[in-house]
């Protein structure tokens, strides 16, 4: 997919000026926050379940190798493949080759946020296959053109009144004059019309939440139940997750999926948790042929040992982003690639380098809200300042901030000039805002005064009045 | 009283940039507070800034500068108390974390460990529950971002507030919602932090309140100042200065309209 991050300050106003946008972004404000609230006032033990969560993902990662070649052995033995794809091209050109071995025409999708960061649509298109994402959100999107705005609610930038139109668009062989107020109506519609396309389709395309190390075994979950239809009715099913989805034992996932979507949803559970081990067996009622795993790394191991490792905990459930109130503001496109909010702030720097993507750990306040929900305990606002050391080492900020900066810093270093210049420099500007006490516009202050008033300083500093009064003190008992 | 049976506890106050070059009536309120509590209060000469500004754009060289300045201006005390969350989970929280593997490191955390920020050294330390000021009127309190998360900071105002003769408190609607100020966040990306400002503006003006409280400065002005370009009639002030009884001066960017 096109990167625009680093137009992320045209994107955010953009945003701001959206009226449909600014609509569905109150949805994410009111709805995502409460319903995790009431989910983790019910569940005493989610500290501690968050911090076993951790636990298990830390131990993970320290023995990553170990793992991923425990797996790829199960995988192996339950009669499935493994590919193992070091950048996005490779993991493309992989499940290419498998699509084409089976004459495939038609590939059936569920949610996987790597395909979008492997840009797997396109790719298709160009390459003469139809994808068919079967997730309602993501179904959406598809008509529309565009890319997920959430990672686990892929369309919540939209309206339901825009869902309706784009509806009655796409499917102009059903009657114009069909009720679709209720949202139940949308999704019903989309079933009826994706029902065709799980049985037409050659390949089903699944993401991963989890990838057993124990059992070979590959998890989703979802709400909607496409995810199941999309791995077990056409030929052939390729798993397509990055390495850090590892978990060791089937015991370790669901201790994660009991944070996941309580985190996520607020719900306790998933209405689906789906495990797939390798193709059909000639004992099984259904399943695939040819059961495929796509290990993506695309940057992921070069993460490991560095400050960025703890990135690699992430599970995706999108409770940073649902807290942030950047993302609030401006939803998920603004970023500019695949993964917005705080996590996308962390990760995109990661994998597409921060001289594109600096915008995304700069436009953040350090409220911590992100780092205070996170199940994984990921330290978010302390990454986003390491890639803002990473940038500011390298020279890539404006130098209209890096001089400023330096100005500010250079009395800062030194009290005695510190004080001077602000005894001069603060009475001054405390006359200049005269009986208003504060200014509408200020040289150099533009940034502020754009949006809202100044106040004046009160009057001398602080440290000059404590001086005089301290002073008087002495002269006193003397 | 606890101060009659124990030495008085030295404090160096860290009065903060924003407060001694804008708001210095907020260092004379922390100073009056402390002494209520018994502390014996100093301010050192020295102090410049916590070096959030540096540390928050990646420019670790100046930041360490500005915090070894810092420790070695505020270490001789028992305690160092700020009148911010912002500045003091700066120094308690991420000056060990600056200090890491470095020369300083037992020093700045010796430093750190001895930080409080005033409405918590008050209550969780000193001990105080009540002050003695009146205020008629009904106020609102915004949880400032790096004081309810970082430090933790959330009865302690509430509490002193409560024993202010005539204060009702109005809860506002998101208290623990960021204001959008986020230091140089504001200026960097002043469209999204207008957004932001402006919905707790207006859940302020919903609260029904006649005056803002918080505890960080930077939060307050960025508050006030959307407020008065709005024309809203609302007093800011910091929350010391109402527990001070020092409210009687123009608030915060508060003069003719």
């Amino acid at each position: 997919m096109q990167i625009s991050s680093p137009a992320f300050k045209t994107n955010a106003r953009g945003a701001l000026a959206d009226p449909h946008l600014q609509e569905a972004l109150g949805h994410v404000r009111s709805g995502f926050i409460d319903k995790r609230q009431k989910a983790v006032d019910a569940l005493p033990e989610f500290d501690a379940l968050r911090e076993s969560a951790r636990a298990i993902k830390d131990h993970t990662l320290a023995h990553l190798d170990l793992y991923l070649e425990a797996y790829e052995e199960k995988v192996k033995a339950s009669g499935g493949h493994v590919h193992w794809a070091e950048t996005a091209a490779d993991a493309r050109s992989v499940i290419l080759d498998i699509c084409r071995a089976v004459g495939a025409r038609t590939v059936t999708k569920g949610k996987s946020m790597i395909t979008e960061e492997i840009g797997l649509n396109e790719f298709f298109e160009k390459e003469g296959i139809r994808p068919v994402e079967t997730d309602l959100g993501e179904y959406i999107i598809q008509l529309r053109g565009e890319h997920p705005s959430h990672i686990i609610a892929p369309a919540v930038h939209l309206t339901r009144d825009q869902v309706e139109a784009d509806f009655r668009r796409a499917h102009n062989h059903l009657p114009p004059t069909r009720d679709l107020t209720e949202p139940a109506s949308l999704l019903s519609e989309a079933r009826e019309v994706l029902r065709a396309q799980y049985f037409a389709a050659d390949v089903g395309i699944t993401g991963a939440n989890f990838l057993v190390a124990e059992t070979g075994s590959s998890i989703i979950v979802t709400n909607e139940g496409n995810g199941d239809l999309t791995q077990i009715l056409p030929r052939v099913h390729i798993v397509v997750a990055s390495i850090e989805k590892i978990v060791p034992t089937l015991a370790d996932a669901s201790q994660i999926l009991r944070v996941l979507a309580r985190s996520a949803t607020g719900q306790e559970m998933s209405v689906y948790t789906t495990v797939s081990t390798g193709p059909r067996r000639p004992e099984d009622p259904d399943g695939p042929d040819e059961y495929h795993v796509v290990l993506l790394d695309n940057g992921r191991s070069s993460m490991l040992g560095t400050e960025f490792q703890d990135m690699l905990r992430c599970i995706r459930c999108g409770a940073c982003m649902n807290h942030c109130p950047i993302y609030h503001a401006v939803g998920g496109h603004a970023y500019g690639w695949v993964y917005p909010g705080p996590m996308g702030a962390v990760l995109t720097p990661s994998l597409i380098g921060v001289d594109k993507a600096g915008h995304l750990p700069n436009a953040s306040t350090f409220c911590g809200r992100c780092e205070a929900v996170c199940p994984m305990h990921i330290p978010l606002p302390k990454m986003m300042r390491h890639w803002r050391e990473r940038e500011f080492a390298r020279g890539l900020n404006p130098a209209t901030q890096r001089y400023g900066l330096k100005a500010w810093a250079f009395f800062a270093r030194r009290p005695r000039l510190y004080r001077l210049a602000a005894s001069f420099a603060i009475p001054a500007l405390s006359a200049f805002g005269g009986a208003r006490r504060r200014f509408r516009y200020l040289p150099f202050a533009g940034g502020w005064t754009r949006h809202r008033d100044l106040p004046a300083p009160e009057s001398r500093t602080f440290l000059q009045q404590w001086r005089d009064r301290e002073t008087r003190k002495q002269e006193a008992r003397t | 009283m606890r101060q009659e049976t124990l030495k008085r506890p030295r404090v160096g106050l860290f009065v903060t940039c924003l407060v001694d070059l804008f708001r210095p009536t907020v260092g004379f309120a922390s100073v009056k507070l402390l002494e209520e509590a018994g502390c014996e209060v100093e301010v050192p000469m020295a102090q410049t800034c916590c070096g959030q500004p540096a540390y928050n754009s990646g420019d670790r060289e100046d930041t360490i500068a500005i915090a070894t300045n810092t420790i070695k201006t505020f270490e001789e005390y028992d305690y160092i108390v700020a009148p911010s969350g912002s500045c003091a989970g700066m120094l308690r929280k991420h000056y060990p974390a600056l200090f890491k593997d470095h020369a300083w490191e037992a020093r700045a955390a010796a430093f750190s460990a001895k930080v409080h920020e005033l409405m918590s050294f008050l209550v969780d330390v000193m001990g105080v529950d009540a002050v003695s000021a009146a205020r008629e009127g009904n106020v609102t309190y915004h949880d400032s971002c790096s004081g309810l998360r970082e430090l933790g900071i959330r009865e302690q105002p509430r509490r002193l507030l409560g024993s202010v003769l005539g204060l009702k408190l109005k809860e506002l609607k998101d208290s623990d919602v960021c204001c959008g100020f986020g230091g140089t966040f504001c200026v960097k990306y002043p469209d999204i932090s207008n957004k932001i400002v402006e919905e707790k503006a207006a859940n302020i003006q919903a609260s029904g309140a006649d005056t803002l409280l918080a505890g960080d400065l930077g939060c307050l002005m960025n508050m006030a100042g959307k407020l008065q370009r709005q024309g809203a009639d609302i007093e800011v002030r910091h929350v010391a200065e109402v527990l001070a009884g020092m409210d009687d001066g123009p608030a915060i960017g508060g003069g003719e309209r």
